[in-house]
């Protein structure tokens, strides 16, 4: 092998890593809002799958694409209102109310999905979002063609991070959210509107899962079908405590997913493995577990996660 | 009374709660550049006063007068922009985020974007100001009680209040904070605010007030000048003159030790050194009663004889047997009984069935079941006869045990451990909240223990029902005990001065 | 008269039996009146559906065994997760302690031993309950050791167990003679027996009753049942009071686990009569509804699961014959999960009149 053929590898690699690390980025960074708030969502799988479906519908009628990732949004928001509604005004146990979203959220999509295909042979396609190359950047050996000609979706995720990361330590709204999630009772004593910072947080959150869902639909594939989400919300669930809910860390810990996902994939297609691959699948939650096991020992939880905030 | 010199003035204040009258019409005033404090006891009232005037609870009736002006206070936030802040025995304090931040959390004069550095500089004229020196880049969870005292501290102070309550504030400091906090205090006395200081320490007291207010069953019991009033004084004002029913004991048939501290070292879940190095036993045939304020250690102590918190040194003994490391279960089996303070919590598992919560702690034992069913006949009967014999009054053994009332919810908790025949109780707080009957009747109880030749150690706040029961009282007071006396030995009075920080030694007997 | 207020206010006395039966009947009433919302919309004539719906599970006598024979592991899932949220273990891996109990059926079958029916199924059965149990056991200690959230670690063994399971029949126990991603088929002593003729309605209905009869005696009779009682109402109040808090819990996971892994056994050994990829549509999953809707009662899981295996099979049934799809079931779960979730309020709240 030459240094050219490993440097073609090398960055096929890396640019799968890229795509396969995107949703996970960015549904990762909508779980953190809503942690940090208090709120473990649950819903996130649910919330992707649906807005994997949405993205892909009104991209099919609509025919725009943009149309498609602006209305993934806004589902994904509305599913974190409900959630609000369930979890905040009504106070319900959050485990169950985003078990119950999932479920709902998931038979809703495929119910839709049926209702308007049927279950053709041939299922239908939507064009795709094309890659774009970042003038210069992109140029850089390895590193440029790998990471900057990807799609819209994967530099959204690239600007989150920083964003997320200025919100929540450099202001007010940032720093009243973060208050929320450790001590709700202090931060209610001294004026901050609990209620409305989790509401906020979680529709920023659902918002965007739902892109992020958006990104099976209309990025790596270009069609709606069972298992393109394949579980990854949960597998964020575990990120996001990996990651100590910090944006920067998200990005390492989904790079790493999604480097085992590319690496699996390449593997796969080599015949590498002359076991079947499905065991290689199970490595992301096997490692989400020993993630979780290693981090709960120490995880900092906000520390009003779980429990509805009720003025006495 | 309504001059210009007072920033605060309440008038004719009446607070009730269930069963108890709080507040009682109590007058109470504060002046400019005053350091007043509220003395007495738990259950006095000075808790309750203070949080009507910073808004946690609403006054039954009474005037509120601020500045001179009347005012009605329905939330902190009112208190708050009235200009009043308060510094709880528990902490507001966020504690992943630095000094800094939590300073500025919810200030109305924050901007989209937080500059710490323009916050920080503010917090540095503060700190010059008041003389409060703490690093404003540290997060809360590396600084100690005393030091996170201070980041309160300055969290009001930055809000510009003129009226500081203060709650209880030395009971976490170490002595050289304690001076720190006496200094920022008096530079806040120079300024004209107005501070409240509620303590139960007269040394304290007598040390940093221009006037000491006393109250004692919801109603002043006195008003004095620190300068003109000894510690013999104050504390018979808080506690009352000897007048209470004794009880006439028959002589104690001592038996044996049954429980014995050494030495005992532990921690509160603060952090901070709540026991230091407490030793004492407790035998057959006698009740030991151990007095004091609560928030001295008495929690600690329990959860430490209870089984479910372990000293950090220091060693526990049953009948000559090592139980420092031993489970509540094992202690249960030892005959050892609890009645906890928390009922409701630790006592009782209030959605189970009454008569669940009476076998709780002996369903596994005989007659209650066998390797795998319970017999229901057999627990059923039992059941009934604890009700009978105990009078605890429920619709039937089947309700959810958290519709009974508070005084048979204890009855509950003492049928169970009484009917498994302890060898030693640990009552703690038993008749706190109860109504009279309710309470006779766990004395004759614990009387009856006692006659029986068994031991028993009486936590309690009330002081009275410590001198009635007790054969032998020891005093905590910040961990440690204080001074052990025989009944009859030391009077009301000395005994209150114990409970505030004297040792026995320092009493003129 | 305008003037009234309302005010939400914590409940003071419990509610009476006949509120607890009524929740679960309004939760039903609610969730399928919302249901017909998304159905006129694609529409869809929501009575017309609805009565489909009923009538295609139980209208014929070939429906109605067929709807039994949907309830047999739902039953088997409702109980599993029942007891374990009784003493509030989260056991939302329902669906991998399945699949693990279906795996080691086929291993007992796959062994080809000579024995006796009956002994052969009792042999699968325990199996299949042990590997359940061990399944469940693993997040119930993650918990107590690690304090890992047990929803969590539950739900993403589901996935594991599954992708196992798939390994397994396309790799080493993969059928030589049809090469199809399936076990071969199991030897027939150690198949379930079918109860009625004409059905498929087979012997898993007796193990699936009998789990639920069992689930009445462990919380009504059994010295267990009282102590997971205890650790379910409070952790705090039970340590103090002497009980072993997680000797108990690791004993509901290992019971719940168990269970869950009969209702594996029962598919494999009563339907499928081999081991293949994704046998279940989200059987363990519909358990967490049944024993929410249920109220982590026998009965109520008894009944819940009838409900549910109807409105599954009824909706297969008019799925071929109208536009109503099968997934019109779990959107009708979910939404009825969450109808429970939010009427279980009046059980702690109720609402008051003042002026």
């Amino acid at each position: 092998m030459d240094i050219k053929s490993i440097m073609i590898f090398l960055t096929a690699i890396l640019s799968a890593t890229i795509r396969f690390a995107t949703p996970l980025v960015i549904s990762t960074i909508g779980e953190s809002f809503c942690e940090r708030a208090g709120i473990l969502n649950l819903s996130i799988e649910g919330t992707m799958i649906f807005g994997a479906f949405t993205g892909f519908i009104i991209t099919f009628f609509t025919r725009n694409i943009f149309f498609g990732l602006l209305f993934s949004f806004i589902s994904g928001s509305i599913i974190g209102l409900i959630m609000g509604l369930l979890t905040i005004t009504l106070g319900r146990s959050q485990h169950v109310s985003g078990l119950g979203m999932t479920i709902f959220t998931t038979g809703l999509s495929f119910f839709i999905y049926r209702l308007i295909f049927g279950s053709p042979v041939n299922p239908p396609t939507v064009i795709t979002l094309n890659n774009f190359a970042i003038p210069f950047l992109s140029q850089i050996p390895i590193i440029g063609e790998s990471f900057f000609n990807q799609s819209l979706l994967t530099y959204i995720a690239y600007l989150l991070i920083p964003i997320t990361s200025f919100i929540f330590f450099k202001t007010t709204f940032g720093l009243n959210l973060r208050a929320v999630g450790e001590n709700p009772e202090s931060a209610d004593s001294l004026g901050i509107n609990v209620y409305k910072i989790r509401y906020l947080s979680l529709i920023i959150g659902g918002s965007l899962m739902g892109l992020a869902g958006s990104f099976f639909s209309l990025v790596q594939f270009n069609m709606f079908q069972y298992g393109i989400v394949g579980g990854r919300g949960w597998i964020c669930i575990a990120l996001v405590i990996f990651a100590k809910w910090f944006p920067f860390r998200i990005f390492l810990g989904a790079f790493l997913f999604g480097g085992i996902e590319a690496l699996q994939l390449r593997l796969q297609a080599i015949g590498f493995f002359k076991f079947p691959f499905q065991i290689f699948l199970t490595l992301p939650y096997l490692l989400t577990i020993i993630i979780l096991i290693i981090v709960s020992r120490n995880a900092e939880y906000p520390s009003s996660i779980l429990k509805p905030y009720r003025r006495e | 009374m309504t001059n210009i010199e007072n920033n605060v003035l309440l008038k004719g204040i009446k607070k009730r709660f269930p069963g108890v009258n709080a507040n009682d019409g109590i007058d109470f005033y504060a002046k400019k550049g005053e350091i007043v404090s509220l003395l007495g006891e738990n259950g006095a009232g000075k808790t309750t006063l203070m949080k009507i005037l910073y808004g946690l609870y609403t006054k039954d009736s009474g005037e509120i007068y601020i500045k001179g002006r009347k005012v009605e206070i329905n939330s902190p936030k009112d208190a708050i922009d009235l200009g009043i802040g308060m510094v709880h025995q528990h902490f507001t304090l966020v504690n992943p985020f630095t000094v800094a931040e939590n300073i500025i959390l919810g200030l109305k004069s924050n901007k989209l974007i937080i500059s710490i550095e323009t916050v920080k500089e503010k917090i540095k004229n503060y700190m010059e100001k008041y003389q409060i020196y703490i690093n404003p880049d540290v997060k809360i969870r590396e600084l100690s009680v005393g030091e996170k005292q201070k980041v309160e501290i300055l969290k009001i102070l930055f809000r510009d209040i003129d009226i500081l309550i203060l709650d209880e504030p030395t009971a976490v400091l170490t002595p050289q904070e304690v001076n720190e906090l006496f200094k920022t205090l008096k530079i806040l006395k120079e300024e004209g605010k107005t501070i409240i200081f509620i303590s139960h320490k007269l040394y304290e007291v007598l040390e940093i007030s221009d006037r000491i207010v006393v109250l004692r069953n919801g109603k002043v019991s006195g008003e004095r000048d620190p300068k003109r009033t000894n510690k013999k004084e104050l504390a018979t004002l808080m506690v009352g003159k000897e007048v209470f029913d004794v009880i006439s004991l028959t002589s104690s048939k001592e038996k044996d030790t049954v429980i014995e501290l050494k030495d005992i070292n532990a921690l509160s879940y603060r952090g901070h050194v709540a026991l230091k190095n407490v030793s004492f036993n407790i035998k057959g045939g006698e009740i030991v009663g151990l007095a004091g304020v609560s928030g001295n250690g008495q929690k600690e102590l329990e959860e430490i004889i209870s089984g479910i918190k372990k000293p950090f040194k220091g060693k526990i003994y049953f009948k000559n047997i090592d139980i420092t490391n031993k489970s509540p279960k094992e202690r249960i089996n030892f005959r050892i009984g609890r009645i906890p303070e928390d009922r409701m919590e630790l006592g009782l598992i209030l959605d189970l069935s009454v008569f669940e919560n009476l076998i709780v702690e002996c369903y596994d034992k005989n007659n209650f079941s066998n390797k795998v069913f319970l017999n229901y006949k057999y627990i059923l009967n039992y059941s009934k006869n604890l009700i009978d014999e105990f009078d605890i009054k429920t619709p039937n053994l089947f309700v959810k045990t958290k519709t009974l009332s508070g005084g048979n919810l204890q009855k509950c908790i003492l049928a169970r451990i009484l009917s498994m025949n302890p060898e030693f109780v640990l009552a703690a707080q038993p008749t706190r909240g109860l109504d009279v009957g309710a309470t006779e009747f766990i004395h004759r109880k614990l009387l009856e223990l006692r006659d029986k030749g068994r031991g028993v150690l009486l936590i309690s706040e009330d002081l009275d029902e410590i001198l009635n029961l007790s054969d032998r009282i020891l005093v905590i007071y910040n961990g440690e005990i204080m001074g052990e006396a025989k009944r009859g030995e030391l009077s009301k009075e000395q005994i209150g001065l114990m409970m505030t920080g004297s040792k026995k030694e320092e009493l003129h007997v | 008269m305008f003037n009234l207020k309302y005010k939400i206010v914590k409940r003071e006395k419990t509610p009476s039996v006949y509120f607890q039966i009524l929740l679960p009947l309004i939760s039903i009433f609610i969730s399928l009146l919302i249901s017909s919302i998304f159905l006129i919309i694609a529409k869809i004539n929501p009575i017309n559906a609805i009565i489909g719906i009923f009538i295609g599970a139980l209208g014929s006598k070939f429906s109605f065994f067929e709807t039994i024979v949907k309830a047999i592991p739902i039953i088997l899932t409702g109980t599993a997760v029942a007891i374990a949220f009784n003493s509030r273990f989260f056991n939302i891996g329902a669906e991998g302690q399945m699949y693990a109990g279906a795996l080691g059926a086929t291993w007992c079958g796959l062994l080809n031993l000579s024995i006796p029916k009956p002994f052969y199924i009792l042999f699968a059965i325990i199996i299949g309950f042990l590997l359940g149990g061990a399944w469940a056991t693993l997040p119930a200690y993650l918990k107590i050791k690690f304090k890992v959230d047990d929803v969590v670690t539950t739900l993403l063994l589901n996935f594991i167990m599954i992708y196992i399971v798939s390994a397994i029949v396309y790799g080493p126990w993969r059928d030589p003679v049809s090469n199809w991603p399936q076990s071969p088929n199991l030897p027939e002593n150690i198949i379930f027996p079918i109860i009625f003729p004409k059905s498929r309605v087979h012997i898993g209905i007796f193990i699936s009753l009998f789990s639920v009869l069992f689930f009445y005696i462990l919380t009504k009779k059994m010295k267990l049942g009282f102590e997971l009682k205890a650790v379910g109402s409070s952790e705090k109040a039970s340590n103090f009071l002497g009980l072993n808090v997680s000797k108990i819990i690791i004993i509901s996971a290992m019971i719940s686990g168990g269970i869950a892994g009969l209702a594996g056994v029962s598919e494999i050994l009563g339907l499928h009569y081999h081991l293949v990829d994704n046998f279940s549509p989200g059987y363990g999953y519909t358990g967490i509804v049944v024993a929410m809707l249920g109220r982590l009662e026998p009965i109520g899981v008894l009944l819940s699961s009838f409900f549910f295996a109807t409105i599954i099979t009824g909706s297969q049934v008019m799925s071929r014959v109208s536009g109503v799809n099968v997934y019109i079931s779990d959107v009708i779960q979910g939404i009825t999960l969450l109808v429970m979730l939010s009427i279980l309020l009046f059980t702690e709240f109720e609402i008051r009149r003042f002026k």
